[in-house]
């Protein structure tokens, strides 16, 4: 798996750069969810947890996390605001309208 | 085990006795019969590789970044137009720093049309990143090639060995072919540290800014000026245990020489019977060949022409708009020397025209009697 | 409590892809369906930087980057080395429609030939996106591009690209669209199991060239379906074509174009045009799917 980096690596005297350029690094530092100029809230009273806002979503910002709905275990989606882009989609698919969408404050 | 090998066949051999593991290659005349006779060799088992008979040299090149990106052992030839067909893959291959080893049949480019020897197309790929060593006879072909991956598998740089359109790809001399064991002792399986393997996921190649490029051209460059000593070592256990020798450069009669002609290729093997010839009239002139010519071993061929008198290089290729082209690295080689000769460059045998040993003789008798280079190209053999 | 699409992401975070990029989700979905057990092999493409710059990458897969022309051919390459050390491991190339329909038509068709082992997918945006929207021959009839500008817009069709492959019997050839994830899955899942080369083209909307606002993204790829723009199929070793979707009530073409900025242009009979282009497109697929 790649390292984790908080910021973008830039090869110096105390940092040695390999051969050639190979990546060892994720792209974790780059925190996308600053590009963002609407958020997508989800209104979990309206939410069916039927994931098409997770399935839709091309950052991977939409997380599952297993929860229980009148005793039956369900997943539910939660976003990933460090990385989500504030692109819209979950927003546009979500079927039961349960994704608002909020313009960020500057 | 002797055998009576074209050149072309040697470059095949010494694919085989490395143990190549992937090859891919497209045809081309006069290289044609170097990826036969892997085919053969590959169909009936007799090497253990996988051949892959692409659609064109920039895909031959392609699979082989991709092989040896990988960590195993690969070849391919070609020639002329296809390996300028490869011109962008030659780029990634040393970008990539992928050991790759490849023969290059000197022939000249279209248009118009012709299948004979010249220099242009390997030079033209000068500053790609590959090394280049330009073999005289057919047993330096075969041996090359073993050097060749010995020297790049050691600093991940691409090699190229090359020799003459027909006096070489189609000419059969005797050819002494090593025995497994002795090359297997000399060449090690390649083992690449940093390799496409998905149980340590990397990218390789990924958009690199400003902040970072600089120091991996640093690094191409640095592994080439390595790669100068790395040529002498691997000559030197070659020579251990195959008992041949090969070095950067090879010099003929040099210790009391008053002149020197710096060739390369097969014309270099014609000079020597020229020198000899002219030895024999009295004239104290001696021979460099240039063997090694990227990484270019500009020190040792300081220490040799800055004691002579006259050097006169003749060269089977042109820089149009400029000079022969190992004139012009020889010259910029000597140009900080306090002490150099008057450096003529000859420029003759384009499109595979014969050049003799009594064409060279007369190469020589016109530059004595000049006192210094008037001009950067002396035409040799212009029928205008 | 089963998903039908895996929860592991082998795509991390922090790409570098315009918002709601349709080749990102295509991305993220296929490396779901794939493993992490898996080698992308990448020609120039908008992936070139959407992956990230040296020494970083999102996909916790081996990635090889090469030259625009080179992605089957770097594959075929990558492939036959992983198999003389032994390793099953599934090699994908990942190439955009200008690396496959263009440039990298000669290597594709070579590899194709071969039948050499490999995943390779195109995905879709239907132009040069990453350079910044000129016309590929995979942009659609009518269509705006940089290249294509309004007073004189794309007047040939969109290379037929499925036709060209199944030409060279390939054992499995499909499309799929990011609005149809499972379908899309299903389909890299049985792409993974045979040998050979496959080759999956996955409609891949881009709201940067295409001029339409980033959350349409899935919408449109649904309407391109529901159209008949882009039907879902299968052709299995080059003879038999599935229609994988039955369209019987299609959603009027003008609905797929209207949303889009590139189309703004066309008029009526320029929609008429489309409409007929894709119509008789539709008819002769089914000639071949009745078969």
């Amino acid at each position: 798996m790649a390292k984790k980096s908080d910021k973008k690596i830039i090869f110096n005297k105390e940092k040695k750069m390999p051969p050639f350029a190979i990546s060892f690094y994720s792209m974790e530092y780059n925190k996308t969810g600053g590009w963002r100029n609407f958020r997508p809230v989800i209104d979990y009273d309206k939410c069916s947890c039927c994931l098409i806002c997770w399935k839709s979503c091309p950052e991977a910002a939409i997380k599952l996390k297993k929860t229980k709905v009148k005793g039956k275990e369900k997943f539910k989606p939660v976003i990933d605001y460090e990385y989500c882009k504030g692109c819209g989609i979950c927003w546009e698919e979500c079927p039961t309208e349960a994704i608002d969408i909020e313009e960020e404050a500057e | 085990m002797r055998k009576v090998l074209m050149g072309n066949h040697a470059l095949s051999y010494g694919a085989k006795v490395s143990r190549a593991q992937v090859i891919s290659a497209y045809p081309i005349t006069p290289q044609t019969e170097v990826v036969e006779l892997l085919s053969k060799m590959c169909a009936s088992g007799e090497l253990k590789a996988k051949f892959i008979k692409v659609e064109s040299e920039h895909s031959a090149m392609a699979a082989l970044i991709g092989a040896s990106s990988v960590g195993v052992r690969t070849f391919t030839a070609t020639s002329a137009q296809g390996l300028a067909h490869m011109h962008e893959m030659l780029h990634w291959a040393a970008g990539a720093r992928t050991p790759v080893v490849m023969g290059n049949i000197n022939r000249a480019f279209a248009p118009p049309w012709s299948v004979w020897t010249e220099q242009n197309d390997s030079l033209s790929q000068r500053d790609t990143g590959w090394m280049q060593i330009y073999a005289q006879n057919n047993q330096e072909v075969l041996d090359s090639v073993i050097q060749a991956y010995k020297v790049a598998e050691s600093l991940d740089l691409p090699a190229m060995v090359i020799l003459a359109a027909f006096v070489l790809s189609h000419t059969s001399e005797t050819v002494e072919i090593p025995g497994q064991e002795k090359v297997d002792e000399f060449l090690p399986p390649y083992e690449r540290k940093y390799k496409i393997d998905p149980d340590e996921p990397h990218a390789f190649g990924g958009l690199t800014d400003p902040d970072n490029y600089f120091e991996l051209r640093y690094k191409i460059q640095k592994a080439m000026e390595e790669a100068l000593e790395k040529w002498e070592e691997a000559g030197e256990e070659f020579e251990s245990i195959f008992g041949r020798k090969y070095g950067l450069l090879e010099t003929y009669k040099v210790s009391d020489a008053k002149s020197l002609i710096v060739s390369s290729s097969t014309i270099a093997s014609t000079a020597r019977n020229a020198v000899d010839r002219l030895r024999e009239k009295g004239e104290k002139v001696g021979l460099l060949r240039i063997r090694v010519f990227r990484p270019f071993p500009a020190e040792k061929i300081r220490g040799i022409l800055s004691s002579v008198g006259k050097a006169i290089v003749i060269d089977r290729n042109i820089g149009f708009g400029a000079s022969g082209i190992f004139y012009q690295e020889i010259k910029a080689a000597m140009y900080n020397e306090e002490q150099k000769p008057p450096i003529f460059g000859v420029v003759t045998g384009l499109g595979g025209r014969d050049v003799s040993s009594k064409d060279i003789i007369e190469i020589y008798q016109d530059v004595i009697r000049r006192e210094e280079p008037k001009s950067d190209i002396i035409w040799k053999g212009l029928k205008l | 409590m089963k998903l039908k699409i895996p929860e592991e992401e082998i795509m991390g975070h922090g790409n570098l892809a315009c918002q709601g990029c349709g080749a990102t989700l295509a991305m993220r979905l296929a490396l779901k369906a794939l493993g992490s057990n898996t080698v992308i092999v990448l020609p120039a493409c908008c992936w070139s930087v959407i992956d990230g710059p040296f020494p970083h990458s999102v996909v916790n897969v081996p990635l090889f980057h090469t030259a625009f022309a080179a992605g089957p051919s770097t594959a075929s390459g990558v492939k036959a080395a992983l198999e003389i050390q032994g390793k099953d491991t599934n090699v994908v190339a990942w190439a955009g429609d200008g690396g496959t329909y263009d440039i990298g038509l000669g290597t594709l068709s070579g590899a194709a030939e071969r039948n050499d082992d490999m995943i390779y997918v195109c995905y879709d945006n239907e132009a040069y996106m990453n350079t910044g929207i000129q016309r590929s021959s995979s942009t659609p009839l009518k269509a705006w591009t940089t290249t294509t500008p309004v007073e004189n817009p794309k007047e040939s069709h969109k290379k037929d690209i499925i036709s060209i492959m199944a030409a060279h019997r390939i054992p499995y050839l499909a499309t799929a669209s990011v609005a149809y994830p499972e379908d899309m899955i299903e389909k890299f899942k049985k792409a993974k199991d045979i040998r050979g080369m496959r080759f999956i083209l996955v409609f891949s909307p881009c709201p940067t060239g295409w001029k339409y606002a980033p959350q349409l993204t899935v919408k449109l790829a649904r309407l391109a379906v529901q159209s008949r723009v882009f039907p879902l199929i299968e052709i299995e070793n080059g003879i038999k074509w599935k229609l994988n979707k039955e369209i019987t009530h299609p959603s009027p073409v003008s609905e797929y174009l209207k949303p889009q900025g590139r189309f703004k242009h066309l008029s009526d009979e320029d929609i008429a045009e489309v409409e007929q282009s894709v119509e008789a497109d539709w008819n002769r697929l089914l000639e071949k799917t009745k078969k």
